[in-house]
């Protein structure tokens, strides 16, 4: 059960003269219930092809895409995204945002606001119901957006560089909030990043991908989240001595991959 | 050297030209750098009267004979008189009321045609394809061209009238909506559709409000090209309307009637500016602000 990547590669056909593009070769993943994995690696190596896959916005040109056992033939609410920024809906108030999938699900306005509301109150917006989204702040936008995607009850949630926007400050408060709301709801939850300390500090489990083509190369298992959730200050993990040397290894995967890539 | 003993005049260290020319230090409220800052309403009431003074000037001092420019008390005797006594046996609020009419009407029916079509144009290739070359091939076309085949085809009545106002508003109407169909953003369109929303929905619900500012844009903008078009249409065989009633005046050397009417068309057109943008403020408030 869970999510299941068999054998998954995307090749964009070839365009303007240029020859066919290989994103993705042979991804094998597998996101179990309470999985927060995180895709980490340079730029161009297929992080965000890889969530339009398991999100159905794209079909592989080979291989499969499993959830709770059935095929991904397309985008469906059993998996939510949540985007790094444009993805709110400014003709309506932070309630209308988040109650917005109930909304084309054809859920009832009273039941859908009352569970838009519990959503609200869980990422701290509650004075804000009525606001205009445009009138947030980036950092208030980004929990509109994670409201968004949890009213719908979703298996796993998608999270294309969420906090990529926000300031160095702003961003470790937004993934505090992420840990403790993944941890309460227990979704499985797909991160993408740029920032190594950020997807050692979220994950559960790493994967750092390469470029040209598009590649799984290294898997890790991580502690961090879990002593972060069992009560150790985010900041006294990210400055362990365990979590350095873990970041400076990785830091040197993405580095060489860079190099051989140039 | 001269450039030593003369202070180079592009850049004078005084006066109003270093505020255009030069950047300086915003008020509090204000945004460095950010051009086209600031209330206009004063310098936009200053500029109406100055235009009306020097307008005064000329036909006071006798610079510009009254055949040419009558003074603006002569066009308020006029706009009075015609009030009064009506122009051609017509009082001047029936000039402006089918006049209006036929604007507003012709406007009506592009809006209800075009922003369909123009939507329709940027979600579908098929329209776009069977519409673009018509629309394109017409568009550019001044309506004084094509009036006489339409009076051929159509007559002289009302519907000539109509129709040649309706076209002048369509083409812009219609290209708006369809441009406005690429304002959304794919993200707004894939959070959509990962709620499992159909094609219909993402239309409903993300496309159509994301299009909103575009097409009240284009409204606006066709409801100018209606007015313009206003004097062709009520060329020929009219009996009543402003454009008529310019039309006739100039014929006859009534300057001072020809000015009150281009006023008159000028004040209705601007009210209805007002409005649209009042709407506009009302409607889509956070456009350009996403």
């Amino acid at each position: 059960m869970g999510l299941n990547i068999k054998e998954a590669s995307v090749i964009y056909p070839s365009a303007d003269a240029r020859p066919p593009v290989e994103a993705l070769r042979e991804i094998n993943l597998e996101i179990l219930q309470d999985d927060f994995v995180v895709a980490l690696g340079a730029s161009g190596c297929g992080k965000s092809t890889l969530l339009s896959l398991i999100a159905g916005f794209l079909a592989p040109t080979s291989g499969e895409i499993c959830l709770d056992g059935a095929i991904v033939r397309g985008p469906g609410a059993d998996r939510a995204v949540v985007f790094q920024k444009h993805a709110l809906m400014p003709w309506l108030n932070v309630l209308d945002n988040v109650a917005f999938g109930l909304k084309l699900q054809g859920v009832a306005e009273a039941k859908r606001y009352e569970v838009a509301r519990n959503f609200i109150n869980l990422l701290g917006l509650a004075d804000f119901e009525n606001s205009r989204v445009y009138n947030l702040s980036g950092g208030m936008q980004q929990r509109v957006g994670i409201a968004r995607a949890l009213t719908c009850d979703p298996k796993i949630l998608l999270m294309d560089e969420p906090l990529g926007a926000l300031d160095a400050l702003t961003r470790e408060k937004a993934q505090e909030l992420i840990l403790n709301i993944w941890h309460r709801t227990s979704k499985s939850v797909l991160f993408i990043t740029h920032s190594v300390e950020e997807a050692l500090f979220m994950g559960t489990k790493l994967i750092v991908m390469s470029p040209r083509p598009g590649r799984i190369r290294h898997r890790f298992d991580l502690p961090f989240s879990r002593q972060f959730l069992t009560g150790t200050p985010a900041r006294e993990v990210k400055a362990s001595r365990e979590f350095i040397a873990l970041r400076e290894e990785v830091l040197k995967i993405i580095f060489a991959d860079e190099e051989a890539a140039a | 050297m001269t450039e030593q003993s003369h202070p180079d005049p592009r850049t004078p260290k005084t006066g109003n030209a270093s505020l255009l020319s030069k950047a300086r230090a915003t008020k509090p409220g204000e945004t460095y750098g950010v051009p086209g800052q600031g209330d206009t309403l004063w310098l936009s009431v200053l500029s109406i009267f100055g235009i009306i003074f020097v307008w005064w000037l000329f036909t006071f001092m006798g610079w510009v004979k009254p055949l040419f420019l009558p003074s603006p008390q002569a066009v308020l005797a006029k706009f009075i008189q015609v009030w009064n006594e009506g122009f051609t046996n017509t009082p001047l609020h029936e000039h402006v009321a089918i006049s209006a009419a036929r604007v507003f009407g012709a406007f009506i029916l592009a809006c209800l045609v075009g922003i369909p079509l123009g939507i329709a144009m940027g979600m579908s290739p098929v329209v776009r394809g069977i519409f673009d070359p018509p629309i394109e091939f017409y568009r550019p076309i001044p309506p004084l061209a094509y009036l006489p085949l339409i009076i051929i085809w159509f007559g002289i009545g009302e519907t000539s009238k109509v129709l040649l106002i309706f076209l002048s508003v369509l083409a812009p109407v219609a290209l708006g909506a369809r441009s406005g169909v690429k304002s959304a953003a794919i993200e707004q369109i894939h959070a959509a559709y990962s709620f499992g929303a159909s094609r219909w929905q993402v239309m409903r619900h993300v496309i159509l409000p994301s299009a909103l500012p575009e097409i009240l844009t284009a409204m606006r903008i066709g409801i100018g090209f209606g007015w313009t078009t206003l004097v062709a249409a009520e060329m020929v065989a009219a009996t009543k309307g402003l454009g008529y009633m310019v039309l006739t005046a100039s014929q006859f050397l009534q300057t001072s009637t020809v000015i009150m009417g281009i006023i008159v068309i000028a004040v209705i057109a601007y009210a209805f500016d007002m409005l649209m943008r009042w709407i506009e403020r009302k409607v889509v408030p956070w456009k350009g602000r996403m």
